[in-house]
């Protein structure tokens, strides 16, 4: 039975999240933006919270049921989702800075062996997916692997790595077949310190600074045989690259919730002006009667409450195993956009406000901006959704 | 339990309205639309299942069961996507009763619910007013009390069905106050204007309804500030699922019409221009939606809905209109003809931010 009234224990939930969010990572909000790329030393505390993956499966019966059984808890998704909004409301940048939860981690606790888990377990890892030539079309990567011996030489150049700097290891994919086009791609974890294995430069980026994104070479790089994640077998079809991107699915809602939370931040600093200048929002009037302020404040807010709701469909859906290939990137083409569109917003109405590094909004609207465009643009989102629901191929709606 | 699946009982519900849609409107709302009129029977077989009586307790001749905002909306939605005029004219009498359920006194359930049970009468709400800067938040129409009756003047418009309504329940001012009055048709003072010319809800005939010097007896007020600030909230969210229902219905028209229509030698929804268009309608119905279910479940838990209600509707009213308005332009010069659809589900489209007040939930 339908029912979006939010449940006791996610309001608990969030509670907490958000003041740790307003006392940690507020504060020093500004420090890591101004500082890019230098450690936020005071998110050690944070070191290993489970906010990207959940933890893997286990094989032996004996192990303790409550924790990585691999089944999702009660509303493991959802409560995410929530978490993620509220620490992005305190800060985006740092929130991906949070030692230990990298998107290679959630690979690696999603698919790892014991043994593998034993090694890689502890460690920060990163994702290295993107390439100079391959964005958005990452079956199209160059990277290559090939079996030497006892091991792997990988052969190729990662950008855009979130956490290049200060992560252990990095899950790089690379083709181990070429000719077998998508069905080749694998994906390796690459430790720090293996030879061939460079951080060649960290970017300098239009927001989220707090996080150190980079790039690597992986010049005739030498790894263990088992450091590959998966099943080394080439199958036939694109049956093992589609099990990677749907990964996706439940990856695209939490940069939803990301955006979201961001966009919160804007529309409740500026909800705090409007405020402190004396109007009252009751929520009443037609809103054309009210002033120009106003109605747009409470457009923003419609488009925030749209944004989190889709999200927390797709979440939902997650959790309850349904499939939400479509759900997942509505909510991410709808919530990515609008963060970008309400934190402008928000540093028009505010005016002098809106455009000064003494105040935060400024940083909002540079951070909300890589909501549309990283884990999959608006564009790609929009292309998903309009292939499902058009039910078209990739070669017909290109 | 938060949950985003209907129940089995919705479900039902739902499908139920689809097919009665089908059987009914659907092939006739381009004819109803041009000849501004719904087929008697077409209502009645919605009547038929029942839902408007079915908060009404038993002991009022209803089924006495609990009223589910979140039910209403869903009928909202799929009456609306046949035709927006028809879900208004089907669930019109709920307008009256819903407020007298929540507010009404047993004298007043008594004296008007029976008759509103046993389906033998219209029942309508007059709540918008032909004036630059319309606030349903504060109508100019006026009432006055004088040694135990209320004078009502003022003038109101889009009111449907006030032809035929036996009881009118009546948005006015009174001693600073929003309040609701219910008004009997035939009361002098009452003064049914000629059949309004809308630029859309065609099929649905509204009037205006002048009050002059109109006297009710004191025991006609059903209620003050609050239970106005609710009927408020209750037509926001039935207002924010007609334009769920109208946008869906335009979405699903233009998704069917990119997939047929072929130009440079293949359909157009092969076309990223078109299909983004798509996507983009798609999920904008579903925000829609579940704004309004949002809203309702406040309401359904025994909340206040005033925030979400209102975030619910203004959203409607900009979504609708972009959706209908992409329906209209993917089917390109087509769209402008009457012959589709998607010109009318335009036009209707128009009401949900112009207007207030015209169903409820």
């Amino acid at each position: 039975m339908i029912n979006l009234e939010t449940p006791d224990y996610l309001k608990n939930l969030t509670s907490g999240i958000h003041n740790l969010a307003k006392t940690v990572l507020r504060p020093i909000s500004r420090k890591y933006d101004e500082e890019e790329h230098s450690y936020p030393k005071e998110l050690d505390m944070f070191r290993g919270m489970q906010i990207l993956g959940r933890p893997k499966k286990k094989k032996k019966d004996d192990e303790t049921k409550q924790e990585g059984d691999g089944k999702p808890k009660k509303g493991i998704n959802l409560s995410t989702v929530a978490v993620i909004e509220e620490m992005c409301w305190g800060d985006a940048g740092l929130l991906l800075s949070i030692p230990n939860a990298g998107l290679g981690n959630a690979a690696i606790a999603a698919v790892a062996t014991d043994e593998q888990m034993e090694r890689f377990g502890k460690m920060w890892a990163a994702m290295a997916i993107t390439e100079p030539g391959a964005g958005s079309d990452s079956g199209a990567i160059t990277t290559t692997a090939v079996l030497d011996g006892d091991e792997w030489v990988l052969n190729g150049e990662k950008i855009f790595v979130t956490c290049a700097d200060r992560c252990d290891c990095v899950v790089v994919w690379a083709t181990v077949d070429k000719k077998a086009g998508k069905a080749g791609i694998k994906s390796f974890v690459v430790e720090k310190g293996r030879p061939g294995f460079r951080l060649e430069h960290l970017e300098h980026k239009l927001g989220i600074r707090a996080s150190d994104t980079g790039t690597f070479v992986l010049d005739n790089c030498r790894i263990p045989k088992d450091n590959i994640l998966g099943s080394p077998e080439v199958k036939t079809g694109t049956e093992g690259f589609k099990g990677v991107m749907k990964t996706f699915d439940n990856t695209r809602p939490l940069v939803a919730a990301m955006a979201t939370g961001i966009a919160r931040a804007a529309v409740d600093y500026l909800r705090e002006k409007i405020e402190e200048s004396g109007i009252k929002l009751d929520y009443s009037k037609n809103p054309n009667n009210v002033s120009s302020i106003e109605k747009e404040f409470y457009l923003m807010e419609a488009h925030l409450e749209a944004m989190r709701l889709l999200t927390w469909r797709a979440a939902w859906m997650a959790d309850n195993e349904q499939f939400n290939n479509t759900e997942a990137s509505m909510s991410k083409a709808k919530a990515g956009r609008w963060a970008t569109l309400i934190t402008q917003k928000t540093c028009e109405l505010l005016g002098p406000l809106g455009f000064t590094r003494d105040e935060l909004p400024e940083k909002w609207m540079r951070d909300s901006k890589i909501m549309d465009i990283f884990e999959g643009t608006g564009q790609i989102q929009h292309l998903i959704v309009a292939r499902n629901i058009l039910e078209l191929s990739s070669k017909e709606l290109k | 339990m938060i949950s985003f699946m209907p129940s089995e009982e919705q479900s039902v519900m739902k499908e139920t309205l689809a097919k009665l849609v089908q059987n009914t409107i659907k092939d006739n709302a381009h004819d109803m639309d041009e000849k501004r009129i719904i087929p008697q029977e077409f209502i009645a077989k919605f009547r038929e299942l029942g839902t408007v009586q079915s908060p009404i307790p038993e002991e009022y001749g209803g089924f006495g069961l609990a009223a589910s905002p979140i039910m209403n909306t869903i009928i909202l939605e799929e009456l609306a996507a046949g035709d927006m005029g028809y879900a208004i004219a089907c669930t019109l009498p709920s307008i009256f009763i819903n407020p007298i359920l929540e507010c009404g006194t047993d004298k007043q359930k008594e004296k008007y619910l029976p008759a509103l049970a046993s389906g033998e009468c219209e029942a309508t709400l007059a709540i918008n007013e032909m004036h630059f800067k319309f606030d349903a938040a504060s109508p100019k129409t006026t009432a006055e009390k004088k040694g135990g009756k209320y004078i009502l003047n003022g003038e109101k418009c889009y009111v449907p069905l006030a032809d035929v309504a036996k009881y009118f329940l009546v948005a006015a001012r009174c001693e600073n106050e929003n309040c609701l009055f219910i008004v009997e048709g035939g009361t002098p003072g009452l003064v049914i204007g000629e059949r309004e010319k809308n630029l859309g809800l065609n099929t649905l005939s509204t009037y205006k309804v002048t009050f002059s010097s109109c006297e009710i007896p004191e025991e006609n007020k059903l209620c003050g500030a609050e239970g106005y600030d609710r009927l408020l909230q209750k037509t926001r969210i039935a207002m924010s699922a007609l334009g769920t229902g109208v946008s869906r219905a335009s979405f699903e028209y233009a998704r069917n019409y990119a997939k047929e229509r072929v130009q440079f030698g293949e359909p157009i929804a092969h076309r990223q221009a078109i299909a983004f268009m798509i996507a983009e309608m798609a999920y904008e119905v579903d925000a829609m939606r579940l704004m309004t279910w949002k809203a309702a479940s406040a309401l359904e838990a025994g909340r206040d809905a005033k925030r979400e209600s209102y975030l619910a509707k203004l959203y409607a009213g900009e979504m609708t209109m972009k959706i209908t308005d992409y329906g209209v332009q993917i089917l390109g010069g087509h769209g402008y003809i009457r012959e589709h659809p998607v010109e009318r589900y335009y036009r209707n489209g128009r009401c949900i931010a112009c207007l207030e007040g015209l169903a409820i939930v």
